[in-house]
């Protein structure tokens, strides 16, 4: 099967910093994978090269076999890559179907007007589909909790990802019942043979939700391991390189 | 799930609008309506509710609101304009000053030209130098109030051209005045591209979250740029509507007018910093800020005394219509 991501040798270096060095990936359609480390050890870093944030100052990126450079985020997205960020890029006065079309606004012919009625009634399927409970899409995302509105970042990335999420703590703000009620949304999204990479903090999540684990320290990566294969105390071995 | 029918959505739209006509649009209208009635019913043996009176209200107001229709756009993307009174006068000059050797074609290219130069010299400034638009403009409000007064040596210019006196000022179309035209038009296209085009969206978003914006590829430069050439270019067309309306350019052209627009958009809805506005609602801030000066001057009170009542009036106003948004 070939890889929705591949990521060959990837180093970035920020002046004489080295954020990345030799990082090597493959990610398949329909799992989960975690990418876990401690402060500083490159996860966010990683996750705004593959997502076109930042370009990699060496490797090779493909998607689905075929080599990708970006220049910005819009072309990531173009190529059906999408990011929940931690801190909910949502735009807090917008209805919430403004926000799931942000940037991608859709018209209607012949003026190029927006057309509201449509993307209030895609907005209303998709949040029903993915049991995101809001009380309307036009409610103002402001009036909303937490975990709806990261419901609703993870909904837009949904509809928009034609292939990878990268979710970047997406639950990091949240209370427990609406991590709870996150996690479960993002589970569900292996249905839809998406591949979804997701950066924690956590390790009851992360065991919880991913197919492998990846595990990154000082920008290197230390090693891959099947979720079903390992347990904690490994993955944290890994974490702080102190092997009892 | 079947799709509901377009008709249902739109009535339903419609009712929740009407819902949502929340606390500050009904502040706006219920300020708009306690004040209409009060000058009718202290000042209607001095004419207040003639005809003429209330049609001069509007015809003086044009200016000021077609002004007020960029500033929307301006303060809903983040940004601010205060320059906008300067452009006012070096557009009227400048047209003028077209018109004294050339037709009006002339006139209107030059008038609504320097005001689409000027908003692109502020919009460049803050959208690619990265500069604070109220420093900016706090600049070059007083830069082209500067150009403006050494234009023509302090001198106003007599506008004879009557097609353009006709056309920014006295004439009318089918009996409707050509400033009430004027205001209807570029309210109705400024509300139009306002809540119904992705440009629209794009300020709205910009002013609410940048951050967000730029994350979902919308061109957040680009739309800084376009608010801040926008307010240049509604105070170029206001230039023009006093030029017309006057029947002169000169220097103080728009110079009191900075706090009586920014106060018309923010007690017509407009959030200060962004991410919400409202045109029509301006639209009614302006009517109410014309009302108020006229009404003052009819009850006969002194410059000064009109100055302090508008200011603690304005005062009032914008910290009944900020309430809701601050929480």
């Amino acid at each position: 099967m070939t890889p929705v991501l591949s990521l060959k040798n990837i180093r970035k270096a920020f002046g004489g910093v080295v954020a990345i060095q030799n990082f090597s990936l493959d990610l398949f359609p329909g799992e989960i994978l975690a990418l876990v480390g401690d402060n500083g050890a490159g996860k966010s870093t990683l996750v705004k090269i593959v997502s076109g944030v930042h370009r990699p100052s060496g490797g090779n990126i493909a998607l689905d076999g075929a080599t990708v450079s970006f220049s910005d985020a819009s072309e990531a997205r173009s190529h059906g890559i999408e990011v929940v960020y931690q801190d909910l890029a949502l735009a807090d006065a917008q209805p919430v179907y403004m926000n799931m079309f942000l940037g991608r606004e859709l018209t209607r012919k012949p003026f190029g007007l927006l057309d509201k009625v449509r993307m209030r009634a895609e907005t209303q399927k998709l949040v029903e589909q993915l049991d995101v409970r809001i009380p309307s899409a036009r409610s103002q995302v402001r009036d909303l909790s937490g975990g709806q509105r990261q419901g609703i970042a993870i909904a837009r990335a949904t509809h928009w990802a034609r292939k990878l999420i990268l979710l970047d703590e997406p639950t990091a703000a949240l209370g427990v019942a609406e991590t709870a009620k996150v996690e479960a949304l993002i589970g569900s999204l292996k249905d839809r043979n998406l591949a979804i990479l997701i950066v924690s903090h956590s390790l009851d999540q992360v065991f919880h939700l991913s197919d492998r684990i990846c595990v990154l320290r000082r920008g290197e990566q230390v090693g891959v391991r099947h979720t079903a294969e390992t347990d904690k105390n490994q993955i944290i071995a890994m974490i702080t390189g102190v092997y009892s | 799930m079947a799709a509901r029918p377009d008709r249902l959505d739109g009535i339903q739209d419609l009712i929740s609008q009407l819902r949502r006509m929340d606390f500050q649009t009904s502040v706006i209208l219920l300020g708009f309506f306690a004040i209409f009635l009060f000058f009718a019913a202290t000042l209607h043996d001095v004419g207040f509710l003639s005809t003429r009176n209330l049609t001069n209200i509007v015809l003086q107001t044009a200016p000021a609101t077609v002004m007020a229709i960029g500033l929307v756009f301006a303060l809903s993307a983040g940004e601010i304009d205060l320059s906008f009174g300067s452009v006012v006068a070096v557009s009227a000059l400048a047209s003028a000053v077209a018109m004294q050797n050339g037709p009006l074609v002339f006139g209107v290219l030059a008038g609504v030209g320097a005001g689409v130069m000027i908003g692109a010299f502020n919009g460049v400034l803050v959208a690619y130098l990265k500069l604070p638009s109220f420093l900016v403009t706090l600049a070059t409000m007083g830069l082209f109030a500067g150009i403006a007064r050494s234009m023509t040596d302090l001198r106003s210019i007599p506008v004879i051209n009557e097609r353009f006196t006709g056309f920014f000022g006295s004439g009318h179309l089918f009996g409707v005045p050509s400033l009430v035209i004027w205001t209807l038009a570029t309210v109705a296209i400024g509300h139009v591209v306002y809540r119904h085009t992705r440009f629209g969206a794009h300020v709205l978003a910009v002013g609410d979250n940048p951050r967000a914006a730029q994350a979902s590829g919308i061109k957040v430069q680009h739309v800084r740029l376009a608010v801040l050439t926008l307010c240049g270019t509604t105070a170029g067309i206001a230039g023009l509507l006093y030029a017309g309306r006057l029947q002169a350019a000169r220097y103080t052209l728009g110079e009191s007018d900075l706090m009586t627009v920014i106060a018309a958009v923010i007690v017509g809805g407009t959030a200060l910093y962004g991410g919400k506005g409202s045109i029509i609602g301006a639209l009614f801030g302006s009517l109410l800020m014309g009302m108020l000066n006229n009404g003052l001057i009819l009850m006969g009170l002194q410059v000064s005394d009109q100055m302090i009542v508008r200011g603690l009036i304005i005062l009032i106003a914008v910290a009944i219509s900020l309430r809701e948004v601050r929480r």
